[in-house]
């Protein structure tokens, strides 16, 4: 059977006062497919889930979600979406048991659907036998599970994730990224918004955000692939600085980016750069002590297209 | 629909009994204000510690002075010597009156002429110091009359029995020992429930907004209304609940009197019970922290105490003034608060501030519930 298409946002824009948080963006995402958001903070990630919510009101365009209108049918939409914000919004004087009734209470869960679903949400949270614990207890891990059960207990058709391992421990994450896609294989259809490249690996289709705008989409083998036009070289120099300012300005180098301690430079020809780079940084005092080809990460895409790095907040200013 | 408020409304009292202070906000104030009205606040002026200076050495100013003593609303604390003791005890001390008779007092009574009392106040408490000043009024005059009654009365017995006089006979109706607690506890009911109410509900929206849950709460299918509704319910029950607290403590403990219809109170106390969450509403939308909210409710609370008539009377602000405070609902409450403990009036006398009061709310909830969707985008 074809499977549909769950989420569609055509041309929209989000302005606050003279400020455009989004601008003109446009996606489809197919039922059971799993579609990231990728950007650094403030690139407007957020202000798109919001929208697709209806918790914003487009300045412009329109959005889809679930088959209903968001403008038109919001109570429709909201039926059918679970949203999960990155504060996982859960009221930590509440114990946990509280939390899954009160909302399940909002999304008129009720009856023997009520205890199964909970049921499952203590199971898949890993808080089975732990009910009655208050929620301000629960480390990030647990308090991100116990959020995203709250936010599936309706079973929704859509599921948005914004930010949703933001301070939590790597095996969470890794346990969190296996229920998402659990449910993706359920076909529920996923929006995730993050800036951590490694997540964004977990994807099935990205979108990449820079300053409000969508710069590249695609699975992140293609956006990977196609973002980069040249071949991509490791060099590890000392002076770092000086071995930048040589060869940003050699020919034949399309790009130069510091990567940690080293630096991922694009060049046209990969054969021949790998023997003159070297030459040329040796012969100008700069110690050079590796020089070999890799395969482009996510984080060489987004620098290619955007000139700056998507996972700190300082590159976002 | 029921079922979402119903949630909601559950959530809101978990919360509250799992807040170790909120019992204490909720009980201590209440009690605390009403004992602080009930017994600091007072427009009486009693035992207010006087200082005199006699140079006269009579026996007419020592029958003067025994007078001020006499009343209950002096003490003599201080017996001066000379003039200059009186600036030093005005000043240093906190004795804030001073008479003095001059010498000659007794020899210009005994003429028939004019005598002098001079009185000296410390005028930085200018509403004690003009109560008081009233006090020494009426026992220099009373202390006159009675020395020329008596004087005519061994000259000319038969005139002195024939001179016309007038006695004023003071009859405060509904209040006739003027006793400061019946007026001041049935307004704490009103100051309490608008500074618990507002603040309650301001917070307990600004609360969700900040940590986040606001939002998550408004992806699930309910409507503004049920929101609302489930948010203001929980503490129109709290603040119904503190009411009938100060009501039975002020009634108990203070013996003030309730004459008037019950009902008629309830009526009011409900509608003034919107009133201050339509407010609280109004201010959530405002704030996005609370500390924003704490902020505004002081800004909103402060005015409404101070021209609410709860302490100083509305008919003596400029007209301006006069105008704004038709604008603040503890006035209103305050006039159905008195009219039924003390009064006794009912619907009949009272339907202007009821009518007051609905209108305020409805304006107020309005402009809240627009703003309230809108602060959600």
């Amino acid at each position: 059977m074809p499977k549909g298409t769950s989420i569609v946002a055509q041309e929209l824009v989000k302005r606050f006062g003279g400020f455009t948080a989004v601008n003109r963006v446009s996606f489809r995402i197919s039922t059971g497919e799993i579609f990231g958001l990728l950007g650094p903070n403030g690139s407007g990630k957020s202000t798109i889930i919001r929208m697709l919510c209806g918790l914003l009101t487009p300045t412009s365009g329109r959005a889809s979600v679930a088959g209903f209108n968001v403008a038109e049918q919001p109570e429709q939409v909201r039926q059918h979406i679970g949203y999960m914000s990155q504060k996982f919004s859960l009221y930590n004087d509440l114990r946990v048991i509280e939390n899954l009734k009160f909302y399940a209470g909002l999304y008129g869960v009720k009856g023997k659907l009520l205890t199964e679903r909970i049921a499952w949400a203590l199971q898949m949270a890993g808080l089975t036998g732990s009910e009655t614990l208050l929620t301000g207890e629960l480390a990030g891990g647990w308090k991100q599970r116990l959020a995203l059960g709250c936010a599936v207990l309706h079973r929704p058709q859509v599921l948005f994730l914004d930010e949703p391992t933001a301070g939590v421990d790597p095996l969470s994450r890794r346990r969190f990224w296996e229920l998402i896609h659990q449910m993706a294989a359920e076909d529920v259809t996923i929006l995730v918004t993050t800036h951590y490249m490694d997540e964004a690996e977990y994807c099935n289709r990205l979108a990449l955000i820079d300053a409000g705008r969508i710069v590249a989409t695609g699975s992140p083998s293609e956006i990977k692939c196609t973002s980069i036009k040249g071949d991509l070289l490791l060099v590890e120099c000392a002076p770092l600085g000086r071995g930048l300012e040589l060869l940003k300005s050699r020919p034949g180098v399309l790009d130069v980016a510091v990567f940690g301690a080293a630096l991922h430079v694009v060049v046209s020809a990969a054969q021949q750069a790998r023997v003159e780079l070297p030459a040329a940084l040796a012969s100008a005092g700069v110690i050079v002590t590796a020089v070999e080809p890799i395969a482009p990460s996510l984080e060489d895409a987004f620098v290619a297209m955007t000139g700056r790095r998507p996972d700190t907040s300082e590159a976002a200013q | 629909m029921l079922g979402r408020i119903w949630r909601i409304i559950v959530k809101e009292f978990i919360q509250l009994r799992r807040d170790k202070y909120a019992r204490f906000r909720l009980l201590a104030p209440p009690i605390i204000q009403m004992l602080i009205y009930g017994y600091a606040a007072t427009f009486e002026v009693l035992h207010v510690p006087i200082a005199v200076l006699d140079l006269d050495h009579s026996q007419e100013s020592r029958d003067l002075l025994s007078r001020f003593t006499f009343t209950g609303r002096f003490n003599v604390t201080e017996i001066l010597r000379e003039d200059p003791d009186i600036p030093n005890t005005i000043g240093r001390s906190s004795i804030p009156m001073a008479i003095k008779i001059e010498p000659g007092f007794s020899e210009l009574l005994r003429k028939g002429q004019t005598a002098h009392l001079q009185v000296i106040l410390d005028g930085t408490n200018s509403n004690t110091a003009l109560i008081a000043l009233g006090y020494v009024t009426q026992i220099a005059t009373t202390f006159g009359q009675d020395y020329a009654r008596e004087r005519l009365g061994s000259l000319m017995p038969a005139m002195a029995a024939t001179m016309p006089q007038i006695e004023i006979e003071q009859r405060p109706w509904y209040n006739p020992d003027l006793n400061s607690q019946w007026f001041f506890v049935p307004g704490v009911i009103g100051s309490i429930t608008i500074v618990l109410v507002v603040n309650l509900t301001a917070f307990a929206i600004v609360r969700e907004r900040e940590i986040g849950t606001l939002e998550q709460v408004m992806v699930t299918p309910i409507r503004p209304v049920e929101l609302i509704l489930g948010k203001t319910v929980p503490f129109f029950l709290v603040g119904l609940a503190d009411v009938i607290l100060v009501f039975v403590v002020g009634s108990l403990w203070f013996r003030v009197p309730f004459r008037g219809n019950p009902l008629v109170l309830a009526l009011g106390t409900v509608l003034f019970l919107f009133n201050t969450l339509s407010v609280g509403l109004l201010i959530s939308t405002l704030c996005s922290t609370q500390q924003q909210a704490f902020a505004s409710a002081f800004f909103f609370l402060n005015p409404a105490f101070i021209l609410s008539g709860f302490a100083f009377p509305i008919s003596s602000m400029p007209r301006a003034m006069q105008w704004i405070t038709s604008l603040d609902p503890l006035r209103y409450f305050l006039v159905i608060l008195r009219g039924t403990f003390l009064k006794g009036v009912g619907l009949d006398i009272l339907w202007p501030q009821m009518a007051a009061l609905a209108c305020l709310t409805t304006v107020l909830l309005t402009i809240g519930v627009l703003r309230f969707r809108k602060s959600l985008d």
